[in-house]
């Protein structure tokens, strides 16, 4: 960090002092600002930003110590140094207890005060870089890429390609699981703003207030519980992207304010008065049929203008059943690896199965269907035992309707008794029936395997 | 024609300020005068520390600046300090007109060692040259070799040269303003003591 992007406040009631450590900073090139007292040290913290803040403990009114606390409370990552002429092991606990950098006894030796803040800024330079790291992360965990050869997915990739190097707003349509998140990222990881971050929000998990003050952050005090001054998502995106996913979810209110937002550029944190200029790129996400909720009248229409400047509408797994092998095999690999199991591939069996089922839940049911079956996965070929389809689909049920109800009695109990792996009292109570009629089951449809460890024939 | 003055404040050994006067006048290309100012130092001594206030004697310093001074540099024996720190080899307004340093902490005998007069002028010299870079409105610089490059210690002074690396050599060139500029500059903190 160059010294110019560090702001130092200087707080001592001792106009000698401050004007010493004024001049000393301000030779080492950095933003320095002075306050003779802790309130008006605390409204400057308001108004402007500051790194690191040396404070007197000693001072009329509000002493260092209690400051300091009230410094945490607006920014916990501002870097406190408390001075004091007076040095007492009292006070020095009570500040370090506090979360203050370092405890300094004036005068201090130059070199000391030299290495000290050299300290303070790396200190602080770690946080930030923590921050963005920890970010940078979270954006790698997520699976950046689309898998696909199918005709259907192929063209929504080239819509993506066509509005990333756009700044139009983007509107992703389609049903749950089918991806909408990864293709923002992917309109962002393709568009001119990919070396800035994408904030992503699902906008129904929050209830109104919240989301407010999620999205335009707050100041503290703001209402009941802000405790610290917080930034909003918008403020997060700066020069980047956000992502609010379940846009239908909003609030009237929330609908107003966004289009304000959209449309000026401008907003202010929830209880503050400070305009803060916005530079981002919005990309939302539905399921919901936003035409009928404009005709219902609980979605804005000029909002779903502005939102809806290019849609992009992603095919459920059931329209690109010729993807479902390709995109198994990837959560296959990932989760093969990260669970470091020495799973190969799907039998062809298994393989078919995948193929045949519906998949309501798109790929995020199939990416746990593939993580369960790596999971119970004894070989290195993943069976049809190993997979568990929770809906069973309406295909499936229907191709099995033509065989009598003892037939399928018997698939059931046989399917049941695999899964258990043999075990009778499992199996019974998987099937709410008693081991005993169970056992009468098993001997009625002759079920038998010659090893414990072998499958029920 | 405007001149760097150079001021010794109850100096002892001024013989000290013949190489500095002729280095200095190379190095800012302007001419140098020597000149006695009134300074007095019991006004600014803290009978706590037996150290002297530094920044009381740059406003004694420059309280009168004569008309043709571009910059006024005062160079004395006395240990200095600021308040927050336990000493400093000298001070200067950042952009202003003043500057001091002090030779107290520049001799070898200050650390129990046998005086070398050589190394001491050597280090008179850049302190001399970093607390006027200053006042040209340079601020401290990263680059090890360069004078602006800040010494906590005296081993630190050793290590640097007294020459300027080039981008602060810029920077003084940018600075060179006419001196009316110099003199309208009031630092805020400067502002305050009054």
């Amino acid at each position: 960090m160059k010294p110019e992007e560090i702001g130092i406040l200087i707080v001592d009631d001792e106009a000698s002092v401050r004007d010493s450590l004024y001049q000393w900073f301000k030779a080492d090139g950095y933003r320095v600002d002075t306050a003779d007292e802790g309130a008006r040290a605390l409204k400057k913290l308001q108004e402007t930003t500051s790194d690191i803040v040396l404070l007197d403990i000693k001072m009329p009114g509000m002493d260092g110590i209690e400051l300091q606390k009230r410094i945490k409370e607006i920014d916990n990552n501002i870097v406190t140094i408390i001075m004091t002429a007076y040095a007492s092991v009292d006070t020095a606990i009570q500040g370090l207890k506090d979360g203050a950098f370092d405890y300094i006894t004036k005068p201090i030796d130059p070199d000391d005060l030299s290495r000290l803040i050299r300290n303070a800024v790396e200190k602080r330079r770690l946080v930030t870089e923590n921050i963005q790291l920890r970010q940078h992360i979270e954006e790698l965990l997520l699976p950046e890429e689309v898998v696909g050869e199918s005709l259907a997915i192929k063209r929504v990739m080239d819509m993506v390609d066509t509005v990333a190097r756009t700044d139009a707003t983007v509107m992703v349509l389609g049903e749950s699981g089918t991806g909408k998140e990864l293709i923002a990222r992917a309109i962002h990881s393709r568009s001119a703003r990919r070396y800035f971050p994408i904030i992503a929000i699902n906008c129904g998990a929050y209830a109104e207030g919240l989301l407010e003050s999620e999205l335009f952050g707050h100041e503290k005090g703001s209402f009941t519980g802000a405790m610290y001054r917080r930034k909003g998502k918008l403020e997060m995106a700066d020069k980047g992207t956000l992502f609010l996913d379940e846009i239908g979810n909003i609030s009237e209110k929330m609908q107003m304010d966004l289009l304000r937002v959209i449309e000026t550029k401008k907003f202010t944190r929830l209880g503050g008065d400070k305009t803060i200029d916005a530079d981002f790129r919005i990309i939302c996400a539905t399921n919901k049929n936003l035409e009928k909720a404009i005709k219902d009248g609980s979605f804005r229409e000029d909002l779903y203008y502005r939102l809806n400047v290019f849609s992009i509408v992603l095919p459920t797994l059931k329209e690109r059943k010729d993807d479902i092998p390709l995109i198994a095999r990837y959560f296959l690999k990932q989760y093969a690896q990260s669970m470091n199991k020495d799973v190969a591939d799907f039998s062809p069996q298994a393989r078919d199965a995948f193929i045949g089922y519906d998949w309501p839940g798109n790929i995020r049911e199939l990416r746990n269907a593939v993580e369960r079956a790596v999971v119970v996965a004894k070989g290195k070929y993943i069976q049809v035992d190993d997979i568990c389809f929770p809906f069973p689909s309406a295909a499936t049920t229907i191709s099995e309707g033509s065989e009598s109800l003892e037939e399928m009695e018997r698939k059931h109990i046989l399917k049941i008794l695999n899964q258990a792996k043999g075990n009778i009292a499992q199996a019974a109570e998987i099937l709410g029936i008693s081991r005993l009629t169970l056992y009468n089951k098993i001997e009625k449809y002759g079920f038998r395997r010659d090893d414990p460890n072998k499958q029920y024939l | 024609m405007p001149f760097i003055y150079i001021v010794p404040i109850e100096l002892a050994d001024q013989s000290f300020l013949e190489t500095l006067e002729v280095l200095i006048s190379d190095i800012f290309h302007m001419k140098t005068k020597r000149e006695e100012f009134k300074v007095n130092l019991r006004d600014v001594f803290d009978v706590r520390r037996a150290q002297y206030n530094s920044s009381l004697v740059l406003q004694q310093l420059i309280a009168n600046p004569p008309r043709d001074a571009e910059k006024i540099l005062g160079v004395l024996d006395a240990d200095l300090f600021i308040p927050i720190l336990t000493f400093v080899f000298g001070e200067a307004q950042l952009g202003g007109i003043g500057a001091a340093v002090s030779m107290h902490r520049l001799h070898n005998r200050f650390y129990g060692m046998a005086e070398d007069r050589e190394l001491a002028a050597r280090r008179l010299l850049k302190e001399s040259v970093h607390e006027l870079g200053h006042t040209f409105g340079l601020i401290h610089c990263s680059q090890p070799g360069c004078v602006m490059n800040s010494s906590t210690y005296v081993e630190n002074i050793d290590q640097k040269s007294s020459e300027f690396c080039s981008l602060c050599q810029k920077g003084i060139k940018k600075e060179e303003n006419p001196r009316s500029a110099h003199r309208l500059f009031v630092f805020p903190w400067w502002k305050k003591k009054g």
